[in-house]
């Protein structure tokens, strides 16, 4: 049997597509929801990728959201009132361009504040979320300090209206927790993206950062994309564009 | 020896009239026993659960609640595993008072019993007491009180 010019071609051609179809594949399984029981993995990290272009000057859309999903409630103390998404506005003096963009826990994969904590109660899951955990958080504030993007809230006040998925109490410190109760449901949004994408911006979009297919990972390998104080080499989970 | 009794009675009239003293204090708020015809502190009243049967038989689920949710609530937080077996969320939703929609308050199924053994609960001051709303939709039972068996251990054994 001989094969002219073309037709090894072709034969080789779909063996190459076999053998990447299979790693494909593979990739596919490992990105599925996991079950309830199963514990998350590193297989996953999970981040944001923030568009300040798009986001619009005086929409709280997204701070509303969040506040409203997780049962963060105002005292009308501003001062001390936890927040864990706020508006920034950042104006260059010399032109008088201003953009806004949010600003919550970036979720870094080497986060200063479990550095500092002196219980443990700050820690950074497998997927790359950075939580505290409230029954071993002694309320010291160490974590607080050590965020360079000051993202962290302590409770100062007794809390009511707690939602069934996000306790909260006074006398810990708090903050984002990339709506970690819908990840483990496989809802795979947080609120705060979806308040953005509702309201038409679409400024926030959530994915997961090792999956070469989510719609954040193809934005970030073909556009610019930086992190906040990427000095510290902190190598934050959230990520923002048009700075 | 005649001393010696006399002052042995004297000890019993004041260990009798000590006791009496602190019956009739707490004579309002004491519960009569029917059968054994001693005071007790009043049995917890709550509603029955929304569920078809409980995650644990009731006697294990009685002496060993707290450590199924101690070890579910380390497992949830730093291993993202949400399983409704042991999950307090899951408690809450089938034990709330239909009334009031909480496990806290008199009738309420953790706070009465809780009140009634002395302990603690320090889980409802972060954690929300209140059944999750689409949970809500269960039929709810009568108030009944609860069963009579709910204090025989205590009667046997550590009598409260």
């Amino acid at each position: 049997m001989s094969l002219d010019r073309r037709q090894f071609i072709a034969i080789g051609g779909a063996a190459v597509a076999g053998m990447t179809l299979a790693p494909g594949l593979r990739l596919m399984e490992l990105a599925e929801a996991r079950s309830p029981e199963e514990s998350v993995t590193t297989l996953q990290r999970w981040g944001l990728l923030i568009d300040t272009t798009k986001c619009a000057t005086g929409c709280t859309s997204c701070v509303d959201a969040c506040h409203t999903e997780n049962g963060v409630q105002s005292h009308n103390r501003p001062a001390t009132d936890p927040q864990w998404i706020r508006k920034v506005t950042l104006k260059d003096k010399q032109t008088g361009y201003v953009q806004n963009l949010p600003l919550m826990c970036q979720h870094c994969e080497h986060p200063p504040c479990v550095d500092v904590c002196p219980t443990g109660a700050s820690f950074k899951r497998a997927d790359g979320i950075v939580l505290v955990d409230r029954h071993i958080c002694i309320g010291c504030r160490y974590c607080m300090m050590a965020c360079p993007y000051k993202a962290r809230s302590f409770v100062h006040e007794d809390t009511t209206g707690q939602k069934p998925h996000a306790p909260r109490g006074k006398g810990c410190v708090e903050s984002c927790t990339l709506c970690v109760h819908k990840i483990d449901k496989g809802e795979n949004t947080t609120a705060c993206a979806e308040a953005c994408r509702k309201e038409g911006h679409n400024a926030i979009i959530f994915g997961d950062l090792k999956d070469p297919k989510s719609e954040i990972s193809k934005r970030l390998a073909a556009q610019a994309s930086q992190q906040l104080r990427p000095d510290l080499k902190l190598n934050n989970g959230v990520r923002y564009q048009g700075l | 020896m005649n001393k010696l009794l006399r002052s042995m009675a004297f000890v019993a009239a004041l260990t009798t009239g000590g006791s009496l003293a602190v019956s009739a204090v707490a004579a309002d708020g004491y519960e009569k026993d029917p059968v054994a015809g001693v005071r007790h502190v009043p049995r917890p009243i709550h509603h029955e659960p929304q569920g078809e049967k409980c995650v644990a038989p009731t006697s294990e689920m009685r002496r060993n609640h707290m450590e199924k949710i101690l070890h579910q609530r380390d497992q949830t937080m730093h291993q993202g595993i949400r399983t409704a077996q042991y999950s307090l969320k899951n408690c809450v939703d089938c034990h709330a008072d239909p009334k009031t929609g909480s496990v806290l308050g008199k009738e309420g199924f953790c706070e009465s019993c809780h009140r009634y053994a002395a302990v603690q609960i320090d889980c409802f001051s972060c954690h929300s007491a209140q059944r999750d709303a689409k949970a809500e939709t269960a039929p709810a039972r009568a108030l009944t009180a609860a069963p009579r068996n709910h204090g025989t251990d205590s009667a046997k054994g550590n009598k409260p």
